[in-house]
């Protein structure tokens, strides 16, 4: 609101220029840390190159057996793998799975912890310290190797279903650090004043209390992101989840085909492992940007 | 904590049993165990109900299995599964999960399906200890090295080696720890050829036996080597630079002024005032780690061939041996619990303002 209220009225018409105002201003503000902007300059390429890379780079279909490992050329940017399939085209094609999933896994898991960290920060009594004790125990069970039981028991191939079963195994540490957050706003003069004029839960928790624990958000968004990385590559690395186009398979595949013990084979290895882990790293650095856009207070210089 | 909110509000009649009560509960250790002990048996009865109500439930998926394979009639290969994952399968779902805890007490974790006659205990006992030692000494080297490099890093700031330091560390905490492995792999054991990759396979050399002699220790840690670098490598980023930020913020402290304006010497400050306190957060984050790191260590026993837990899980996963699996996963979760509680109590005694009741936040 303070923001409409801040620029010059320009009207509907003008809305482009108001959004690219926006967007210059969040590059800015991006851009004041230097590793959190590599990383979003990252994160933006990995984006691009799984939407809109995928209508310039034919997807390789065929096996082309007098092309087996063939070392990078201009034909083939990063080399053939053991099939003779282009290794870059795969890497392209392979990264969209992920970057779904991870997004879909970053906002359901973002969700639950901030209602369940809110609502019990803001009820307490009996709600709150159930909630605390249940978090406190799902803290301690191994979330990969029950990941990896449920593999074998259900199939994980859909990506929904994944991203919703990560996230309800992964919503225990945000929610502690979202519910001790919210005890620390609760205290403050602004939210006794909007409970003294009888505003809601809703009002309280969404105008009054959200917009103060941006920057915790958007810290466990990415969390949220990379521990969906780290899990989903692991289960397709180790062939619990059948999926077909996806880093962890050409990993698997790799593996699987005995391709890691030549030295030929390098390249087909080390791009997917490259790719998870830029795509780790960007994600991580970027959160440090998004740290100091959502709190003023860190802001440096 | 819901026995405290109990007590508090039967404080008006205090019977001497009661007070007694009231102490037992509100009690640090007593809470600590209460815990660990609902945890086990929380994680054991939702593997329970998982493995028996899942749509393709495993046992009906074995007796389809022996009746392809042997052609047995169906009782038959229903009584043969039943006694493999040694329950009654004719009894309802709440006696079927009685019987199975009254046989966990004693216990008694089954036998497992592929290797017949082997009891799921022997295979854990064989191969548990392996991750208990790699994932062990890993973390405490990775954790010992963490805190003292992060702790150097906070008292350098200056030094040019600094943001490095402190970038090399940012990247190592990022990365998985499988890729981690993958990358020490393919590069120390294939492209450059530096460690023979074949013959670190496994946990220990055949014709070896374990004894208190030079030639088993060094076996043991020729194999583990890999595996332990790769916790190393994948743990020390996140304790450096959590370390290093902590003690930024303990060297602010008041009482760090104090103990220089008393003119104690420069050695005793660094370690009883700033790294003893700096150290507290870590504690909590190590416990919390523990966890992840057993849990990975199915990854990264895979990668390596090293025959510790995480690799006979994968094992039981891929050919769907539930008795074996269950019981493993159970191990798991009991070890990191036990280790959790451990971090608890040794928590408790750097810092003893957590072992009052009614004292977390």
């Amino acid at each position: 609101m303070t923001t409409q209220a801040l620029m010059p009225k320009t009207g509907i018409r003008y809305w482009p220029g108001r959004v690219l105002r926006g967007a210059g201003r969040f590059l800015k503000l991006m851009s004041r840390n230097k590793t959190g902007f590599v990383g979003f300059l990252i994160f933006i390429f990995f984006v691009l190159m799984t939407t809109v890379g995928t209508w310039f780079v034919p997807q390789a279909t065929s096996a082309d057996i007098t092309k087996i490992y063939v070392p990078p050329s201009r034909e083939h940017l990063l080399g053939t793998d053991s099939q003779g399939k282009d290794i870059l085209s795969q890497i392209v094609h392979g990264g969209r799975d992920i970057l779904q999933m991870a997004l879909l896994t970053g906002i359901i898991s973002t969700f639950i912890g901030v209602a369940l960290g809110s609502l019990s920060a803001l009820i307490g009594g009996g709600f709150d310290s159930f909630l605390t004790m249940l978090a406190d125990i799902w803290l301690t069970i191994p979330r990969f190797p029950l990941l990896a039981v449920l593999a074998t028991l259900v199939k994980l191939d859909n990506m929904l279903f994944l991203a919703l079963l990560l996230s309800v195994l992964s919503w225990a540490g945000l929610y502690r650090s979202i519910r001790a957050q919210v005890f620390s706003i609760k205290e403050r003069d602004y939210i006794e004043a909007a409970t003294a004029l009888d505003l809601g839960m809703w009002h309280i928790i969404f105008s009054e209390v959200l917009p103060n624990m941006l920057s915790y958000i958007a810290i466990s968004f990415t969390f949220g992101m990379t521990s969906a990385i780290y899990a989903q590559v692991g289960l397709v690395f180790l062939g619990l989840v059948p999926l077909t186009r996806n880093w962890g398979v050409m990993i698997n595949l790799a593996w699987t085909q005995g391709a890691i013990f030549f030295k030929d084979s390098v390249y087909f290895i080390m791009a997917p492992v490259t790719a998870i882990a830029l795509f780790q790293l960007s994600i991580v650095w970027m959160s440090r940007s998004l740290e100091e856009i959502f709190n003023p207070r860190l802001r440096t210089g | 904590m819901s026995s405290t909110a109990i007590s508090t509000q039967t404080v008006p009649k205090k019977t001497p049993l009661r007070r007694w009560i009231k102490r037992i509960a509100s009690n640090y250790i007593v809470r600590m165990l209460s815990r660990a002990v609902f945890t086990i048996w929380f994680v054991t009865s939702l593997i329970f109900f998982l493995v028996r109500l899942m749509p393709s439930n495993p046992i009906e998926v074995y007796i389809n299995e022996l009746i392809v394979q042997y052609s047995l009639p169906y009782a038959e290969a229903r009584d043969q599964a039943a006694s493999l994952f040694a329950i009654n399968l004719d009894a309802p779902l709440h006696e079927q999960y009685f019987e199975y805890m009254v046989q966990l007490a004693h216990g008694n974790l089954g036998t497992s399906l592929r290797s017949p006659g082997t009891s799921v205990w022997e295979i854990i006992v064989a191969f548990l200890p392996w991750t208990l030692f790699s994932v062990g000494l890993g973390l405490i080297i990775s954790f010992i090295l963490g805190v003292f490099i992060g702790m150097l890093l906070a008292y350098k700031r200056q030094a040019w080696w600094e943001s490095g330091v402190s970038g090399i560390a940012s990247v190592l905490s990022s990365i998985p720890n499988y890729i981690i492995g993958i990358v020490l792999l393919v590069y120390l054991g294939v492209y450059w050829n530096l460690v023979p990759i074949h013959q670190m396979r496994g946990s220990r050399s055949p014709g070896i036996h374990p004894g208190f002699t030079w030639v088993f220790i060094k076996d043991i840690f020729f194999h583990a080597a890999l595996p332990i670098l790769t916790y190393v490598l994948s743990t020390i980023g996140s304790w450096i630079l959590s370390m290093k930020s902590s003690t930024i913020g303990t060297l602010g402290e008041d009482y760090v002024a104090v103990a220089r304006a008393r003119g104690l010497s420069e050695g005793r400050i660094t370690t009883a005032y700033v790294g003893r306190n700096a150290m507290l957060p870590l504690i909590t984050q190590l416990l919390i780690s523990i966890g992840f790191v057993v849990g990975g260590s199915i990854l990264i026993e895979s990668i390596f061939v090293y025959q510790g837990i995480g690799y006979r899980l994968l094992a039981a996963l891929t050919t769907r041996d539930y008795p074996l699996m269950q019981g493993i996963f159970l191990i798991i979760t009991i070890s990191v619990v036990v280790s959790n509680l451990l971090a608890d109590f040794i928590y408790g005694w750097f810092d003893p303002r957590v072992r009052v009741a009614g004292g977390e936040r």
